[in-house]
């Protein structure tokens, strides 16, 4: 194969761009060769979107961790450990602690009382039209800020891992690309596709992350304690290091801000619409309970070794790497020190290391991005086609096509957004994402599956109202505008500095805008009265909590 | 309209929703999932609080370099784990037993 024959080269060489790109080379056409296989076996509705409900609770577990691990968690956490050093640890927590909502209110009920989409399961006792548009609306902006934030960080680590000369070009043209390959996947490969390219980026991502660890640990001869006191000598700040409050702690705003921030990761996990999808993959609730026990031991594990990784880059990369560490905000943390513990820069070890670790990365990005992808073209083609449009007078395979369509037409915009946005400031768009499920989404959830009176009028409430507060309130927040220029004259807030329209002291809008969400559905509840809704809640509760009836 | 269900399923429904099975069912997965939710997310923002306003408390060192930060953030993990698992046994040994009766029961009405 003239791929292994370039590698060889390459790693005799040393030349860990060459090596990098012929391993991207590789992830794309395993990718590409899965799809295919795939589509083979993708025929009616049921295929494209649910994967026909055919995967085991331990597949779809991996799956889950593959959709739900992205580039930020792998890259950005470890990196925020390298700089900010505790605080960043104290983030990722959140987004593990955050499973168990999922697992304990959310995955098995709703793998029992929806079929497709997160709008399903509210249309269930519900008027269709006015329900399915409200959640096909929110749907579609979480995943497309979710596939900005992807899609901007795309070429930005491409451009860097690759370590290109002309970056404006290559990161535009990595931004088609990567935008290209996710309308294959989910165009050709439905959700069959997509869950085994996630599959198999977790498994990449889990071996990887295991290797680096394991390396790093054994340069300490496994003594934790060690490498702590390392990493807090050699960042410069001494034991605070290894204390909270160099990210979070400080200020008073700085500090609601966080409180504000784990609120939003812990609420929101359970309602992001590509997660809750992945649900009605597996036959049964019993299997989607099995899911979430396997995505917790594999986000959990991996969040663990993350902190591994965070520390031992501040202990063991150093000079000109720490530097581009730091310039990078963190991002390369994670890939240079598997150049440090393979041997340095310009060592066979440390060249191959390095090229795995950014193939791995890059594998991260086109698993989350597909699964981001194919939750919004379902939610167009199932929810607002098919429902909202015909009236549900269409065909599967009509509705499948639209479906496709929708999947062009939503990875085409995200890649126009994507290129003029890496000129912008995006980094909060996927705290916003979870603002806006916790605040939007999970109430609408939560009060369907255990509130008999709930009604339209309060799914539509709280739908709108949870989405408009957070978004509204992120608008009007420093990240928006009004944050002015770091040091080096770079924009902090997405508007040019010289407009300033913050009031809001919070980037992060959740401990607003949740309670807003919940107190929406509350209120656009009790101003209608809807016999049908409280009618056919005996119905969703019995089917939710035993199965009976439920679509398989 | 919400969704339309034919009328022998509505009549099961309606029955297995009035049964003592079913009502046991629900009451042990509420009084098992309520108070552990409020108790880790009270759990979480404990941490998230101290790690926020109790600086000295969490920087003291409890072996080596190892202070009750790390210990207390490990702990989340522990307790995430344990409940996860918890769970899990709690729900395959009351709870799936009655919801696979009651499933085969509706199973049952349906066919006639």
């Amino acid at each position: 194969m003239s791929t292994t024959a370039t590698l060889l080269r390459a790693a005799e060489d040393n030349d860990h761009q060459a090596l990098t790109g012929s391993l991207f080379i590789l992830v794309v056409l395993i990718t590409v060769a899965i799809t295919f296989w795939a589509s083979r076996n993708t025929k009616t509705a049921a295929d494209y979107y649910a994967g026909g409900r055919s995967f085991s609770g331990a597949q779809n577990g991996f799956a889950v961790a593959g959709d739900y691990m992205s580039a930020a968690s792998f890259l950005g956490i470890s990196g925020a450990i390298a700089l900010a050093g505790y605080d960043g640890f104290l983030y990722s927590i959140g987004f593990l602690v955050a499973w168990l909502v999922a697992l304990l209110l959310v995955a098995e009920l709703l793998r029992n009382s929806g079929r497709f989409t997160m709008a399903d399961q509210l249309a269930f006792r519900m008027r269709q039209r006015p329900v399915r548009t409200a959640a096909a609306t929110s749907t579609v902006v979480v995943s497309i800020f979710y596939l900005l934030a992807q899609m901007v960080g795309a070429g930005a680590l491409v451009a860097l891992l690759l370590g290109v000369e002309n970056e404006g070009l290559t990161k535009n043209l990595t931004i088609v690309g990567v935008g290209a390959l996710m309308i294959f996947y989910v165009t050709v490969g439905g959700m069959k596709g997509t869950t085994w390219v996630q599959i198999v980026k977790a498994v990449l991502l889990m071996a990887g992350t295991i290797l680096i660890t394991v390396l790093v640990l054994a340069k300490f001869d496994f003594n934790i304690s060690d490498m702590l006191g390392t990493a807090a000598e050699n960042s410069g700040k001494g034991s605070a290091f290894l204390e909270p409050g160099l990210k979070y702690g400080v200020t008073t705003t700085s500090k609601i801000d966080f409180i504000s921030l784990g609120l939003a990761l812990v609420l929101g996990t359970a309602g992001l619409p590509h997660i809750l999808i992945r649900f009605y993959t597996v036959p049964t609730a019993r299997q989607a309970r099995k899911s979430v026990l396997w995505a917790i031991g594999l986000i959990g594990s991996f969040y663990l070794m993350t902190l591994v990784l965070g520390f031992g880059a501040a202990a063991l990369v150093k000079g000109d790497e720490k530097e581009q560490i730091a310039a990078s905000g963190g991002n390369l943390a994670s890939p240079l020190l598997a150049e440090a513990v393979g041997g340095g820069s310009g060592s066979t070890g440390g060249a191959v290391l390095l090229a795995i670790i950014s193939a791995v990365a890059f594998a991260t990005i086109l698993a989350v991005v597909a699964g981001l992808t194919l939750t919004s073209a379902s939610s167009v083609a199932h929810d607002l086609y098919a429902q909202v449009w015909k009236r549900g007078e269409v065909t599967e395979k009509q509705e499948v096509a639209t479906a496709k369509i929708a999947a062009f037409v939503i990875g085409g915009i995200a890649i126009l957004l994507a290129i003029p946005a890496q000129k912008l400031n995006i980094a909060f768009l996927v705290a916003l994402a979870f603002a806006v499920a916790a605040s939007a989404n999970l109430p609408a959830l939560l009060y369907n599956l255990f509130w008999k009176r709930f009604n339209t009028s309060g799914a539509v409430w709280s739908i709108y109202g949870g989405l408009i507060s957070s978004v509204g309130l992120v608008i009007f927040s420093p990240v928006v505008s009004g944050k002015g220029e770091d040091p080096t004259g770079k924009n902090l807030s997405l508007l040019p500095t010289s407009i300033d329209i913050s009031w809001f002291p919070l980037e992060n809008p959740g401990i607003v805008s949740i309670p807003i969400g919940f107190l929406c559905g509350f209120i656009g509840t009790m101003l209608a009265k809807d016999r049908d809704a409280e009618e056919h809640y005996t119905e969703l509760d019995v089917r939710a909590m035993t199965g009976a009836g439920a679509i398989q | 309209m919400a969704e339309r269900i034919p009328p022998e399923a509505h009549a099961a429904y309606q029955r297995i929703h009035a049964t003592d099975e079913f009502a046991e069912l629900k009451r042990s997965y509420l009084r098992f999932v309520v108070p552990l939710t409020v108790a880790f997310m009270t759990w979480y923002l404990l941490y998230v609080l101290m790690s926020n306003y109790a600086g000295d408390f969490m920087a003291h060192k409890v072996a080596g370099n190892i202070n009750v930060a790390l210990i207390f953030g490990l702990l989340q993990f522990v307790s995430t784990f344990a409940i996860a698992i918890w769970y899990a046994r709690f729900a395959a040994r009351r709870m799936d037993p009655i919801a696979d009766r009651l499933r085969a029961e509706y199973d049952e009405e349906i066919k006639r």
